[in-house]
């Protein structure tokens, strides 16, 4: 008998793993080079890489150029310092402005970003548990919508702003933030309805859904700009802002109603029979056991609705209101920088990836944070 | 059988004052008539056993008595309150009756010391601080207190049981219902569960229960229910019911289970 094997039954020690399946090696061995086409995967995705990502740094950042006064400018700075051109971000740098703000007046624009530095001390209390005073922040919260819109929309001591001179980012937020914040418990109220055992309930809630559900979003904004007036009596104006925002978040709620139905129904049957055998009322039950289990589950369609209603705020273009891609081809017309389309779209790009980014990133966080181990 | 329960005392006191009253009673799933004419009198502080192949309605038998299951024909009187449509009935009786279920139904969400004040706060409008107290006094009593701030996805079956159970007692339930307490659980955590039982049992609990624990049957309960097809088939005090039951499916039954 060797020493190494000299201990008694059920009494082996503990021994460190081979070095060649922890640490770097390990896990270039385990993920990278563990068959012959995991190999030429890797080879070839590192070629891949190398062919892409040297011209693409190139063009963004080091043969960019960041300020200039036209085009020929930009080519002619990009000459001298002995390179190609890359992308003249002077362009944006000019622009920017009228791509954030749209043609809200120049000397109320502080009252757009005040609104944006209230919606972000307003999402804080929401999106985040731990934060002082979380009470008082979400009384705030609440209030924080009407706060904003009397900004935005001025009157009561501001001077009006015509929702016509919306545009841009900003327009995008308004649209963005209003549809989600809005659609959310319209498609949590839809969803319940739609599982009710009140059959006049269910059947308004089910047509509702299937409706919205059955028709674009551009021919609900269409509907929104044209029809209503016929619907409405003659001589009532009806904001065109406000249609589009009403339009935009029913279009996501009947979305967002059927994503929680599926996370409904993902429960076991025994959580509501639970609540009942305690005699929690129905709102009880909803809101104290199926809701937040069933909105868990959901998180990731609900996101993911979120965010495509977010991208398709630019689908207001076509019925003229001035979104961020609305005011890049406003900016091509310039002679002065004519031909500098890809710095816009890729600018609008960054942009919208930023904020769906961050909404993607929020969710897993979210998920992670509600995991309770089973 | 491995998991009998030790120390269970067959000759408790049983009040003479009925706490359920069952007359009469039929349901029906769709067209399917899944129980049939049942009559049962339950007084304070029984412990009955409710056996049966899979099937015969044991489970919808005793679902119906917080109304989990509606029934169609005959009446309910559970502690002098009739079970109709009337909600305020259905929520009093819930008030009083505690279920525990195979799959212990504990919520995900919260954590074991939430599902067990949850409802005293919420249904009896106990103020949270006593309410987490009575919820750690039957989590000692389930001898389970240290696991108060964890999840149940973190506990195993019998912890989990044993939550359900506290869960239930928070109520301060004048009847406990037990729909196969034990039929989910590996065979060692069986017993941590019935002895748990048996201890309400002792202290005088009026409990129904469902269940393929025969040990348990014969130790603690004081009457012992067989059920087949819908209907209750045979009743009797266990010591007759096991070793001289009357009936021919109850022989079958008995003889099934009884021989491994």
């Amino acid at each position: 008998m060797s020493t190494e094997r000299s201990h008694a039954v059920g009494e082996h020690p503990e021994l460190p793993p081979p070095s060649t399946e922890v640490g770097i090696i390990g896990w270039v061995r385990h993920n990278l080079l563990s068959s012959t086409t995991n190999i030429v995967i890797t080879v070839l995705t590192i070629y891949f890489l190398y062919v892409i990502i040297p011209p693409m740094l190139n063009w963004i950042i080091f043969d960019a150029v960041f300020s200039a006064d036209s085009r020929d400018d930009c080519r002619a700075i990009a000459k001298a310092a002995g390179h190609e051109m890359g992308a003249c971000w002077a362009f944006i740098g000019k622009r920017f402005e009228i791509f954030v703000y749209g043609f809200y007046p120049v000397e109320e624009r502080w009252r757009i970003n005040l609104s944006f530095i209230l919606m972000l001390a307003a999402l804080v209390p929401v999106l985040f548990d731990h934060v002082p005073n979380r009470k008082q922040g979400l009384w705030f919260s609440l209030a924080a919508p009407f706060i904003i819109g009397w900004l935005l929309l001025g009157g009561m001591g501001l001077e009006p702003v015509p929702t016509d001179k919306f545009g841009g980012f900003m327009l995008t937020l308004v649209i963005g933030v209003t549809g989600i914040v809005g659609s959310l418990p319209i498609g949590i109220a839809l969803a319940l309805g739609r599982q009710s055992h009140m059959p006049a309930l269910r059947m308004v809630c089910v047509a509702f859904i299937e409706f919205i559900r059955g028709v674009p979003l551009i021919t609900l904004l269409f509907v929104a700009s044209t029809m209503l007036n016929y619907f409405l009596p003659p001589g009532t104006t009806f904001d065109l802002l406000l249609r589009v925002l009403i339009m935009v978040t029913l279009f996501s709620a009947a979305y967002i109603a059927e994503v929680i139905r599926g996370g409904l129904q993902a429960l076991p049957k025994g959580q509501i029979e639970a609540a009942d055998s305690m005699g929690l009322k129905y709102w009880q039950s909803m809101r104290l056991i199926i809701l937040p289990q069933a909105l868990k589950i959901s998180i990731p369609g609900i996101v993911n609705t979120f965010i495509g209603l977010y991208k398709d705020t630019t689908l207001v273009i076509i019925i003229g209101l001035f979104d961020p891609l609305c005011m890049g081809r406003a900016s091509l017309a310039d002679t002065k920088w004519q031909g500098l389309s890809t710095e816009i779209y890729v600018f609008v790009a960054i942009f919208f990836f930023v904020s769906c980014f961050s909404m993607a990133r929020y969710s897993l966080y979210l998920e992670k944070k509600l995991y309770t181990g089973h | 059988m491995s998991s009998q329960p030790e120390g269970a005392a067959p000759d408790l006191q049983v009040s003479d004052e009925l706490i359920i009253k069952i007359k009469d009673m039929h349901k029906w799933y769709g067209s399917f008539h899944v129980l049939r004419d049942v009559n049962l009198d339950v007084y304070r502080g029984e412990r009955i056993v409710i056996c049966g192949p899979s099937g015969s309605g044991k489970s919808t038998l005793i679902r119906c008595i917080n109304r989990l299951e509606e029934h169609q024909q005959g009446d309910i009187i559970v502690e002098n309150v009739e079970l109709t449509n009337d909600l305020k009935n259905i929520d009093a009786i819930r008030r009083e009756v505690g279920m525990c279920f195979q799959h212990f139904n504990l919520f995900p969400h919260l954590t074991v010391l939430e599902n067990c004040s949850l409802a005293p706060i919420w249904v009896k409008q106990v103020p949270r601080k006593e309410a987490e107290a009575t919820a750690m006094k039957y989590l000692e009593r389930v001898k389970i207190p240290e696991q108060a701030d964890k999840f149940p996805g973190q506990l195993s079956g019998g912890q989990q049981q044993r939550v359900a159970i506290a869960r239930s007692l928070c109520m301060n339930p004048k009847i406990m219902l037990f729909d196969e307490p034990t039929s989910a659980l590996d065979p060692e955590m069986i017993k941590e569960v019935l002895d748990v039982m048996v201890e309400l049992a002792k202290e005088g609990m009026t409990m129904l229960c469902v269940t393929h624990e025969m040990g348990f049957a014969k130790t603690v309960a004081n009457r012992v229910i067989f059920m087949d097809g819908g209907q209750i088939i045979e009743e009797n005090n266990p010591h007759e019911f096991f070793d001289n039951p009357q009936h021919e499916r109850t022989k079958l039954f008995l003889s099934q289970i009884l021989a491994h």
